[in-house]
């Protein structure tokens, strides 16, 4: 009950604060000096936001460094220590393993299925509704996703009745069950593909976005010159689609890296199905602050990279502002 | 979804006078493509379906047998997934925490991204850019690196635990992305309309609550349905400020029942089902502010 009172405080509070705020601070800058009121201004209006940033991801990414200098409980500099156990210990060089294979696969199949079916859905009538049927896996949880694939991948031992989708299927063709998230040589390529099941529709509603700018008029003359079907797709489409293809495909890689619930939730990391975020949480959960900062810090250094292709992409927009 | 174009390309080749015989060769020709597309919505639809039937039947018979016996008399259909579920101890209440996490995180990060992207969008200060660069190569750092951090602060203020650091924890980690994106937006709003609301004498604050906020509420309206089912469905940060609170969301319960169930699992997809059902209610209902904001996110990690 309480917590609903709270609730409902913070939610009508919280504007009218930043109302007061504003209405407030402003009514105290405007009796400054002209040149005074042009310098504290800004900072009074970006200062929340900026606050926030500070206190959330600026000042833990610069502490989350040095705290991965220190062993668990923080009192005692051990170097390098945290990482020489990060990139020796089999099960952490498992999880790196895994954010590589889901680095790779997850990006690639994401982007090309989500690039295949927008070019196919682009010349049915029905595009609309199917395009409704693949979006629908984006808004629902990865931990509701995970259960729905518990049922896909669901085993039983053999000569019982399967109740898994995907088993059932298997022995409709006389084939033996798979035990999908538990056998070495399926499992990760298993959780891999409900992250691409989940992610698939995002990919294609943004391709297919730019697809729909492509004009006519281009597609009309490369059929004037004979060009068939597949040929438009491999040497106009695909080229003219080049730019949004690699923005999709950085955020799909960064979400890679980022995977955490599908693990967590379907496997908990059991049977070398561990990443470097769920890793990184074992660590954390277990009160090993300076091994979970230090694989922290390789998630990091991982998204650096992408981070720098995404300033460079914000300082081109920029330029053509 | 929002496809203007009824006519497709495909259809150019059909002339207007062809013969019925072509149309059927036609029609032939692209049955593979159809056939394609079938199988894609198939995997894409059938595994959410099948849950959902799942969810309606008991225990014992998702133990037993696959959710299509049940396309077939005698159904069996019952709520006692549900019943079982929501008696679970824990998990009616994480329903109520989910919407008591969700709602405030919402606002309070919106509210503030707001203000703050007015002053990016129309203010010159010395440090603006660097501070701007600052902001988008936040959006793409993994939160896992500040998760340490951000605890033991939790931890000296006591209120690791409590709803009030799932709040701050969500609006810090949701700004730099809504900074960005309603910067832009409100960046490319016409110039004119604030010059002269200036020379008619209004200060800042009336610039930004009558004139700037009022023109971004379609950009925060797609944002808002974003940030909402991002925190919805969010399990990290819950779980770690959280996971063994009393206050734990619904996202982390069913998440930490599977994984302690163990064989007994199944009765879950009525959670899953719930937890799911007002995300696509939502995206069902506001099909186009929802892909809006979606896409409008598409440079988002």
């Amino acid at each position: 009950m309480e917590q609903i009172i709270t609730a409902v405080v913070a939610v009508v509070a919280v504007p009218l604060i930043l109302l007061g705020y504003i209405t407030l601070g402003e009514r105290i800058i405007e009796r400054l000096p002209e040149t005074l009121q042009s310098w504290i201004r800004p900072y009074f209006w970006a200062l929340p936001a900026v606050g926030f940033a500070t206190v959330f991801m600026v000042y833990p990414l610069i502490r989350t460094v040095f705290i991965s200098f220190y062993n668990s409980t923080g009192d005692k500099f051990v170097g390098l220590d945290n990482y020489q156990y990060f990139f020796t210990f089999p099960d952490t060089l498992t999880s790196l393993r895994n954010s590589l294979l889901w680095l790779v696969f997850f990006t690639f199949f994401s982007v090309f299925f989500g690039l295949v079916i927008a070019i196919l859905l682009d010349r049915v009538r029905y595009e609309s509704l199917a395009k409704i049927a693949i979006f629908l896996p984006v808004p629902i949880s990865a931990v509701a996703a995970s259960i729905i694939w518990k049922f896909m991948f669901d085993y039983q031992v053999p000569g019982t009745t399967q109740t898994g989708t995907l088993n059932a299927i298997l022995g409709s063709f006389g084939r033996d069950p798979v035990a999908w998230l538990i056998n070495l040589s399926t499992n990760n390529a298993a959780l891999i593909f409900v992250g691409i099941w989940s992610a698939t529709g995002f990919c294609m509603v943004i391709i297919s976005a730019s697809l729909k700018a492509i004009s006519t008029e281009v597609l009309e003359a490369a059929r004037m010159d004979g060009a068939n079907e597949f040929q438009i797709i491999q040497l106009v489409v695909t080229p003219l689609l080049w730019p949004t293809i690699t923005v999709v495909g950085t955020t799909m890689l960064i979400n890679a890296l980022k995977t955490f619930d599908i693990v967590y939730v379907m496997t908990n990391g059991a049977y070398n199905t561990d990443v470097i975020a769920t890793q990184m949480f074992r660590q954390l959960a277990s009160a090993h602050y300076g091994r979970a900062a230090a694989v922290g810090v390789v998630l990091f250094i991982a998204v650096v990279p992408l981070l720098i292709v995404n300033i460079r992409r914000f300082q081109q927009q920029e330029e053509q502002r | 979804m929002s496809s203007e174009r009824v006519t497709t390309r495909g259809q150019t080749a059909v002339g207007a006078g062809v013969s019925a015989l072509d149309n059927l060769g036609y029609r032939l020709q692209r049955l593979p493509l159809h056939l394609v597309i079938a199988i894609f919505v198939a995997i894409w639809i059938i595994p959410t379906v099948g849950m959902i039937i799942n969810s309606f039947r008991g225990v014992a018979d998702m133990g037993q047998s696959g959710w299509w016996t049940t396309l077939f008399p005698p159904h069996g259909f019952t709520f006692a997934s549900y019943q079982q579920v929501l008696n679970l101890e824990g998990v009616a209440p994480s329903i109520l925490y989910s919407v008591l996490i969700t709602i405030p995180a919402t606002v309070i990060q919106l509210a503030i991204a707001t203000m703050g992207a007015y002053a990016f969008a129309w203010m010159k200060f010395p440090g603006k850019n660097l501070f701007f660069i600052v902001i988008v190569g936040l959006m793409v750092v993994p939160i896992q690196m500040t998760l340490i951090p951000v605890l033991q602060i939790f931890k000296l203020i006591h209120l690791n635990g409590t709803i009030y650091a799932v709040w701050l924890a969500h609006s810090g980690y949701g700004l730099p992305f809504e900074v960005f994106l309603l910067r832009n937006y409100l960046g490319g709003l016409p110039r004119e309309i604030f010059e002269s609301a200036e020379v008619d004498g209004a200060g800042h604050s009336v610039r930004f609550l009558r004139i700037a906020v009022p023109m971004t509420l379609p950009a925060i309206a797609s944002l808002t349905i974003f940030v909402f089912l991002g925190v919805w469905n969010d399990l990290l940060v819950s779980l770690t400020f959280l996971g063994v609170s009393v206050y734990r969301p619904f996202t982390v319960v069913i998440a930490q029942l599977t994984t302690s169930l163990g064989g007994g699992w199944q009765f879950l997809t009525a959670a899953a089902v719930l937890q799911m059902a007002l995300p696509l209610i939502v995206f069902i209902a506001l099909q186009r502010y929802f892909v809006r904001g979606v896409t409008a996110g598409s440079v988002k990690g």
